[in-house]
């Protein structure tokens, strides 16, 4: 509820599948090529081309539509969206209209430690267009001087295939958005059909964002087209609720437009009405069949899946005991589930490994700003098996553990080489302990005189003297013993 | 046969002359380039290249001389301007494509090359295949060789007048609701247009996408049997093409019926003549000419049964609206922007489309995209575009129930002989209304035919439509071959006249 109103969201997003050619032609999808020399003859609409669908993208739409529980269309149709733009070479995207490929579905995901569930409307495959190169001259100068103003286009982008995922309303902030969005691209990643690289467009999102007052009907919504980061997506949902919310309460009414947003300015800007919408004159196309989808075509998608991060989330908590959390933390890609498994195995410490990863792991991996865990998991596991069976203290692991990152090598022989075991000898413990109390009267006074503090500070000393081995729990009683 | 000018053989006949070295590809090549020249009048050839026909009989020589024995080798032939081609520029008869070329050859167009045809040139055809007059073309109407001041008939107008007039043993078309088969009759010759699926699009400039098909125009079905079983086959660059093995239709001539006689070699099969296609309003001398066939198919063993296709009418109101709804999103791409014909000096982007659009497009081709991005847009789509699909189905259903009872369809192709030039030109109603019969089977996929059969008013040809089941082109021309056995309507030339 954000200042008395509430926001409803719908997500849809753009995924480019990870295909080596287009979806209608044998072009390269591949990035970063000079202009217009991933473009083949289909591409460029020249007279007489044809378009072929890649099996390749429909079987990519299919594992996803499994992955979310969603009905798999046995006959879906790809539809026409007519509109003249010059980088929309044909004069017509090919899109799924009234048919699409995966109908349904559900995504699940945390908001904090509280769970979610949006349901999905349908997912449908189509091309994307080509790009606009505004502010372009070209070298002829005859050419120059016929017009006054000269745009370039580039298609090696048209063609490209697109999952385009669209969500019911189900949101209700952009907190939920975000995790909706990061949700469904780790899905889309962990399914192996998109790179999911946001900066390259592979990933992204257009937020239809209403505000109403608690039971009322849904409000008019605004369409925000190409957030291509969860922080975009973030502050463009906030500005839009704050901006709706602001014209409502000066008692205007909000127009439904689709509008885009401004980072620097931290503001969403209207790109056109719906007066303004152009008639797509959507109709089949009659180039390509009606999309069939044989039962046994299914099956061998099935077969080839990946096992799925829910129920791998799930095995985690049953067969391991992890909380619904940890397991959904556990499961965010498919590296980071293989790797704490491998993890849990090795050192038979499921909750420890977890922790770990969320923790010191995850730390430096974002820091490093690394894909992969370069860590091998025996190593981790090797530690946390160390810190199990009380070797080394945790403090002490945190230590090597950067040793072990940094510069890797082997557990044991680097708790040797640099004394990290605990003291576990009560005769060395009492031997500093002893020391500490000589060393620190002023703390010792102080504790005696009723202050715990001083105590605390007091089992600081005796951790610090013994470079961390100590195990605090005995440093303690020790202590209370000898000054009770 | 070595006797008689390499113009007065057909496709079979130079094929068996070409093989027995009475003759060179270059000397029939020479010869037909020689009777182009002198028939420029007739405006059959958008573009002719001697030099690289020349080369390409040579090649075709060559092969002979290797032992290459196929029925194409050195055959000459040439191309209506739908199909593109990497060595000619390909216009779709519009000042839209003037001057374009194609980095790639139709698939058409590739495997008559493969199978050794020498093509002579490109043929004129009403802009992006729209009419039936080749009226149409943006840069020249193409006469009647029978009688040059009547029109060929379209859209393949150029084809049909090259075969007609002994130009071209045989040359492509393309037919989405008539054009091979009603020029083909206008000019009387030979035209077929297989079931839909049957040759590969690709490469083919499109008009209406469910409806074009390829096909081909020669004097007789066993030439088209040799041309068509060239050039079809499934294509996977084409998704609607259909995935069959490639058929010999020669050698489905041949074929014996059981029970058939040399006297009576259609024995037994059922030739169905829908009432609907011998309304009041058939002119009398096509009704004449096409009850004189049915007589002598009867004659030669068929049995001639009353079937009906009561949607006949409504084939041409569902005809056109489906086919301008496609023509209207497949002609976008002509927007100026990466080839064809781009306005010169112009404000903007919205006035480079329209200026660009206006003047590269004739005026029936603005008809058809303006019919077809009305009954597309919302609010009309449910009312025509649905509606006519959902006709169209019933079309094609009303020929399976024929199907039950006959194997078979026959009627007129047009319900008159060719009209005179600039007759229709001012009304693209009645147009319309003269494809009646094609248009059917062409909603339905179904494969057709025409065959000469005789002449009407003004001594003009006049043409048998055949009409087969699905994938029943073999039953087609073993009937129109059966036939032509046993007449010589399809050996009439026209008068060399004037030329």
């Amino acid at each position: 509820m954000i200042r008395g109103f509430e926001v409803v969201i719908g997500i849809e997003t753009h995924a480019q599948l990870s295909t080596q050619s287009k979806i209608f032609s044998g072009a390269s999808t591949a990035f970063g090529a000079a202009a217009n020399t991933l473009a083949s003859p289909v591409d460029l609409a020249l007279p007489g081309t044809l378009p072929v669908a890649n099996r390749g993208a429909v079987e990519r739409a299919i594992r996803f539509g499994l992955a979310v529980g969603a009905r798999i269309a046995p006959v879906s149709i790809f539809a026409r969206k007519n509109y003249f733009y010059p980088d929309l070479p044909k004069g017509y995207q090919i899109s799924q209209y009234e048919t699409p490929v995966v109908q349904g579905g559900v995504v699940e995901f945390f908001v904090g430690d509280v769970g979610h569930r949006v349901q999905l409307t349908r997912a449908h495959l189509e091309e994307d267009a080509g790009k606009s190169l505004h502010g372009f001259a070209p070298r002829d100068a005859h050419a120059v001087a016929l017009y006054a103003d000269w745009s370039g286009i580039d298609l090696n982008r048209a063609g490209t295939p697109l999952l385009e995922i669209v969500s019911e309303p189900d949101m209700r902030s952009s907190a939920e958005a975000v995790e909706y969005a990061r949700a469904l691209h780790a899905l889309v990643v962990w399914l192996g059909i998109c790179d999911g690289n946001m900066q390259e467009g592979s990933f992204r999102c257009d937020a239809n964002v209403s505000v109403r007052r608690p039971g009322a009907p849904l409000g008019t919504r605004r369409e925000i087209k190409n957030l291509n980061s969860f922080r975009f997506l973030q502050q463009a949902i906030d500005a839009e609720v704050q901006w709706q919310i602001d014209l409502i309460e000066d008692g205007g009414a909000v127009r439904q437009a689709t509008v885009l947003f401004d980072p620097e300015r931290g503001e969403t800007r209207e790109m056109r009405s719906k007066e303004d919408a152009h008639d797509y004159r959507y109709f089949p196309d009659p180039d390509l069949p009606p999309l069939a989808i044989a039962a046994d075509w299914i099956e061998r998608v099935r077969a080839a899946m990946p096992e799925l991060p829910r129920h791998r989330a799930e095995r985690f908590q049953r067969d391991l005991g992890l909380g619904a959390y940890d397991a959904a933390m556990m499961t965010q890609s498919i590296g980071v589930a293989t790797y704490f498994e491998a993890v849990a195995a090795a050192s038979g410490q499921p909750k420890l490994a977890a922790n770990w990863i969320m923790g010191e792991v995850a730390r430096r991996l974002n820091a490093s700003g690394a894909s992969e865990i370069a860590l091998p998991a025996a190593t981790l596991a090797a530690l946390i098996g160390r810190i199990a069976d009380r070797t080394i203290s945790n403090s002490a692991a945190r230590q090597l553990f950067e040793v072990l990152w940094d510069e890797g090598g082997d557990v044991d022989a680097l708790i040797a080489a640099r004394g990290l075991a605990q003291v576990g000898d009560s005769a060395e413990l009492e031997r500093i302990v002893d020391e500490v109390i000589a060393g620190n009267a002023k703390s010792v006074a102080e504790f005696r005189a009723g202050k715990d503090k001083a105590f605390n500070a007091l089992v600081g000393q005796a951790m610090k003297a013994s470079k961390g081995r100590a195990d605090p729990a005995a440093v303690s009683a020790l202590l209370k013993k000898k000054l009770g | 046969m070595s006797h008689a000018a390499p113009h007065e053989l057909g496709v079979a006949d130079l094929g068996r002359a070409l093989a027995a070295r009475e003759l060179s590809s270059v000397e029939v090549t020479s010869h037909l380039l020689a009777r182009f020249a002198a028939h420029e009048r007739l405006g059959a050839a958008l573009v002719l290249d001697g030099d690289a026909a020349l080369a390409q009989a040579r090649d075709a020589d060559r092969r002979r001389a290797a032992g290459d024995a196929g029925p194409l080798v050195g055959v000459p032939i040439a191309h209506k301007d739908i199909f593109v081609t990497r060595a000619m520029p390909s216009t779709a008869g519009s000042r839209m494509l003037a001057g374009y070329r194609s980095p790639f050859d139709a698939t058409v167009v590739a495997r008559l090359a493969d199978a050794g045809t020498v093509t002579l040139g490109k043929l004129n055809c009403d802009e992006f295949a729209m009419g039936s007059s080749t009226e149409n073309s943006a840069y020249h109407p193409t006469l009647n060789p029978w009688d040059e001041s009547r029109v060929p008939g379209g859209s393949s107008g150029g084809s049909a007048a090259a075969v007609a007039a002994r130009l071209l043993p045989a040359a492509t078309g393309t037919d989405t609701g008539g054009s091979i088969r009603q020029p083909a009759s206008f000019c009387g010759i030979s035209g077929i247009k297989p079931t839909y699926g049957v040759c590969s699009r690709y490469g083919m400039i499109a008009f209406a996408s469910s409806l074009d098909q390829a096909g081909v125009l020669a004097r007789s079905a066993e030439d088209c049997a040799l041309v068509l079983g060239a050039m079809s086959g499934f294509d996977a660059r084409d998704s609607t093409s259909a995935e069959r093995p490639a058929q010999d239709f020669h050698a489905m001539l041949a074929a014996t019926r059981p029970g058939a006689s040399a006297a009576r070699p259609l024995a037994g099969l059922r030739i169905g003549l829908p009432k609907e296609f011998f309304p009041a309003a058939l002119a009398g001398d096509v009704e004449q000419a096409i009850r004189a066939a049915l007589a002598e198919l009867a004659r030669l063993g068929a049995v001639l049964v009353d079937v009906e296709l009561p949607r006949t009418e409504l084939s041409i109101p569902v005809y056109y609206l489906i086919a301008p709804a496609e023509a209207s999103s497949n002609l976008s791409r002509y927007d100026g922007v990466r080839y064809g014909h781009r306005a010169e000096h112009v404000a903007d982007l919205g006035e480079l489309y329209r200026a660009s659009r206006s003047e590269g497009f004739g005026a029936e081709v603005k008809r058809r995209i303006m019919i077809g991005t009305y009954v597309l847009s919302h609010g009309y789509y449910d009312a025509y575009y649905l509606q006519a699909q959902k006709l169209r189905r019933m079309i094609a259903d009303d020929f399976q129930a024929c199907f039950r009872r006959c194997d078979v369809i026959a009627g007129p192709v047009a319900p008159t002989v060719a009209w005179r030039l600039g007759a229709q030109s001012d009304d693209p109603v009645a147009n319309y209304l003269a494809d009646i019969f094609t248009l059917p089977a062409s909603l339905a996929g179904l494969p057709g035919m025409s065959v000469p059969v005789g002449f009407g008013a003004g001594a003009m040809p006049v043409g048998l439509q055949l009409v087969g089941n699905y994938f029943g082109e073999g039953t087609l021309l073993h009937a129109a071959h059966a036939f032509q056995r046993a007449t010589d309507w399809h050996l009439r030339a026209p008068p060399e006249g004037r030329s």
